[in-house]
């Protein structure tokens, strides 16, 4: 078998039909904003794609805000949210523990740059958030609240966040989820959650890379990050990357990820995993999770020593950590599920995607013995 | 052989990787992570493990075609290196933090963590050589001798030699430059690193001192009469002259010379110049870089310092401490240097400087 690619969460194969849609589409001549024929014939493309998202998602093409990443739509969402809170007299910062960067760090800038107070949600150590804290915390500072930030399911464990309750406790503060991992895995409705605002990445769905939706309700206004020509209801200006949205869209409608299937396999690989390393723990396998992540932590070892040597037998993991200087940190995730620094640091993620196998699982789980041994020995510290 | 080659993001450390894979060993490139807060930008020739650095390294090692990691050492670094530096300074001991760092680092935590993962040895940048011979692998000075690096090399033991690649030791620096060029790498410019790399700023004693402190002390004379004051004992270095600040002059108006610092009196001691003249140096810890030197007395040379002079003399072995008579005296050594013998070309071992006479 040549090489295995098990890291479908940090990004998975575009979707053959949106391949070609999106190519396609960049042979097309008009900016959608130019009232003329081209402009015209491509603001209708566009417009189609807009709809097919919004559809897709749950929600109203006028609540569909298309951006450049999952992370500028994550960055827009929460600073433009607490702003408008800001102006009503609210500072306070709610987000979970265990959010993405793209989520933290705008947090913490908040903190240090804007006058916000940025309250962390603990989670128990199943990865899922404490609904009692969060309710105390509505009951107690509610009206500082300017926004409540959790993601709808995490990127390193695939843990499902129960978003609905978050929104029933919230009540009139303002919510936003991170649904980077979940569209498309799992169901996701944008009006059935009731959350305020939403983002979404396309590159996670088989879409291409640099484009990205932040779904925001209706009559919701908040300032905006990038100032120009205002394309994206004045909350986002660019001229829109047609190419990109039309591939979007089109990975977006596919039935190319099936989750039975794709549940099936991650079953499948863990049931091989536990046999092949009987003392290797599940991180977050008592939840509800996505079909796709399997992350586990293998006593004794160090990720970084196991990265090397998963890459050295042809398969690409990873530790779904963020790094700092390529250095790898603690996950902030697993620490906050309890682990220590050392067993948050000897931890792998595996992620799958519509086009992983059974005959991939099974050549992973043959190189894990030899893996975790020389792991093992390795670890001097 | 599958190896793992250190990659600082310098010009040397990015051929010896790339001539390594060309002579179809299985390379995976390592930047080892050494400053516990890294600094964004390279400044000079100072520093080698910024941000900026590793980013240089993972490019060549992209540009070679081998994959990369980076291996966070903080830790061990400071321990290992750092604290190592600052308690033989405190010590009034004058150490080489470069020898520490391959020593404890480089072929000691990278070689065996190399190992235990199922590889053979490490390559690295260090101008230097290796032969083999009926006794072994054994070290050697590289062909270009105003780059050699051996001294900061001859802390390895037999066991860490043969885990050790040095490509480059064949071969000038201008023409690696002129390979790396060839080769489509980037740092091919990129400026020597000189100073000591967890001293950004290049200033030792200034460095030494928000550390250690400032405590000021007296200067005297070998008669123990105090002729002026100093601040901060570790920031002179044996064999000075200049910055004494010293108010007493001589009676007949000869400089004078650091012959001692001694840290539990935060004394520093100055004489004139002959009195720094030493013909016997002994060093404590030695290692041997092949077969062991014996209480058999043999001729050769020593070193004392990265880029001096090697010294005609006699070595032996007395069991507790290694022993080098020079033909000629020498002026200014300090505890704490490495004393590096050489036979010939051939490193035949090292020790840490403890007394001399």
């Amino acid at each position: 078998m040549s090489s295995i690619y098990l890291d479908h969460a940090a990004t998975t194969p575009m979707v053959e039909e949106a391949l070609i849609a999106m190519t396609a589409q960049l042979a097309w001549l008009g900016n959608p904003s130019s009232l003329h024929t081209h402009g015209r014939a491509t603001r209708k493309t566009l417009e189609d794609a807009r709809e097919v998202i919004a559809n897709e998602v749950g929600a109203l093409p006028s609540e569909v805000i298309f951006t450049a990443s999952g992370t500028e739509a994550n960055n827009t969402a929460l600073k433009g949210l607490y702003w408008q809170g800001r102006d009503n007299g609210r500072h306070v910062v709610v987000i979970s523990a265990i959010e993405h960067h793209a989520i933290i760090d705008p947090a913490h800038w908040l903190q240090e740059h804007e006058g916000a107070e940025v309250i962390q949600i603990p989670v128990n150590t199943d990865g899922v958030i404490n609904l009692e804290f969060l309710k105390e915390l509505v009951e107690k500072r509610g009206s500082e609240i300017a926004v409540i930030s959790v993601m709808h399911s995490n990127n390193e464990t695939g843990v499902i966040q129960p978003i609905r309750t978050v929104v029933e406790i919230a009540g009139d503060i303002p919510v936003h989820t991170d649904a980077v991992q979940s569209f498309k895995k799992t169901a996701l409705s944008f009006a059935d959650l009731g959350v305020y605002a939403m983002s979404l990445s396309a590159h996670k769905i088989g879409g291409p890379l640099g484009i990205g939706a932040l779904i925001l309700r209706r009559r919701v206004e908040i300032p905006a990050l990038l100032h120009g020509g205002g394309q994206e209801r004045e909350i986002r200006s660019g001229t829109l990357n047609a190419p990109a949205i039309v591939g979007f869209a089109t990975a977006a409608k596919s039935k190319y990820y099936d989750a039975k299937l794709v549940s099936a396999l991650r079953d499948s690989f863990i049931a091989g995993l536990k046999n092949a390393i009987p003392d290797a723990l599940i991180n977050g396998i008592e939840s509800e999770r996505l079909p796709g992540i399997v992350n586990v932590t293998f006593p004794g070892t160090q990720s970084d020593t196991l990265l090397l040597l998963m890459d050295g037998r042809k398969v690409s993991c990873s530790t779904g950590s963020a790094c700092s200087a390529g250095v790898h940190e603690a996950s902030h995730v697993l620490l906050a599920m309890g682990h220590s620094e050392i067993s948050a640091q000897s931890s792998l993620r595996f992620s799958f995607g519509a086009t992983s196998t059974y005959a991939e699982c099974d050549a992973v789980v043959s190189v894990l013995p030899d893996v975790i041994t020389r792991g093992r020995a390795a670890n001097f510290s | 052989m599958k190896l793992i080659a250190a990659m600082s993001g310098g010009v040397d450390s990015a051929v010896a990787a790339a001539r390594a894979v060309q002579a179809g060993h299985e390379v995976i490139g390592v930047h080892l992570a050494l400053a516990a807060n890294p600094q964004k930008y390279r400044s000079g020739a100072r520093g080698c493990c910024t941000i900026e650095d590793s980013h240089d390294a993972r490019r060549a090692a992209d540009v070679i075609g081998i994959p990369f990691y980076i291996w966070d050492m903080a830790e061990e670094f400071h321990d290992g290196v750092v604290e190592d530096f600052l308690a033989e300074y405190a010590a009034g001991r004058t150490p080489n933090p470069c020898l520490r760092c391959n020593e404890k680092i480089k072929f000691a935590a990278v070689l065996d963590r190399a190992r235990a993962m199922g590889f053979d040895g490490v390559v690295t940048g260090h101008y230097a050589r290796t032969q083999i011979s009926d006794s072994g692998k054994t070290l050697h000075r590289a062909v270009d001798h105003s780059k050699d690096q051996s001294y900061v090399l001859s802390v390895l033991t037999v066991e860490q030699i043969a885990g050790a690649i040095f490509p480059l030791g064949d071969t000038t620096k201008v023409d690696i430059r002129k390979e790396a060029q060839a080769r489509g790498l980037a740092v091919a410019q990129k400026p020597d690193s000189h100073d000591i790399c967890f001293v950004p700023s290049g200033d030792n004693a200034g460095w030494l001192r928000d550390r250690l402190g400032s405590e000021a002390g007296p200067i005297v004379d070998q008669d123990g009469t105090k002729i002026g004051e100093h601040k901060g004992a570790y920031t002179y270095t044996i064999g000075q002259r200049k910055g004494l600040g010293l108010t007493v002059p001589t009676a007949d108006g000869s400089p004078r010379f650091v012959l001692k610092i001694e840290p539990v009196s935060n004394t520093v001691v100055v004489g004139a110049r002959e009195d720094l003249a030493v013909s016997t140096m002994r060093g404590e810890r030695p290692v041997w870089c092949g077969p062991a030197v014996t209480e058999h007395k043999e001729r050769g040379f020593v070193q004392v310092r990265a880029h001096g002079a090697a010294l005609p003399c006699e070595y032996f072995f007395d069991g507790t401490v290694l022993i080098a008579n020079l033909d000629e005296p020498l002026l200014g050594l300090a505890t704490g240097q490495a004393m590096v013998i050489y036979d010939g070309d051939r490193v035949v071992g090292s020790a840490t400087i403890c007394e001399t006479e």
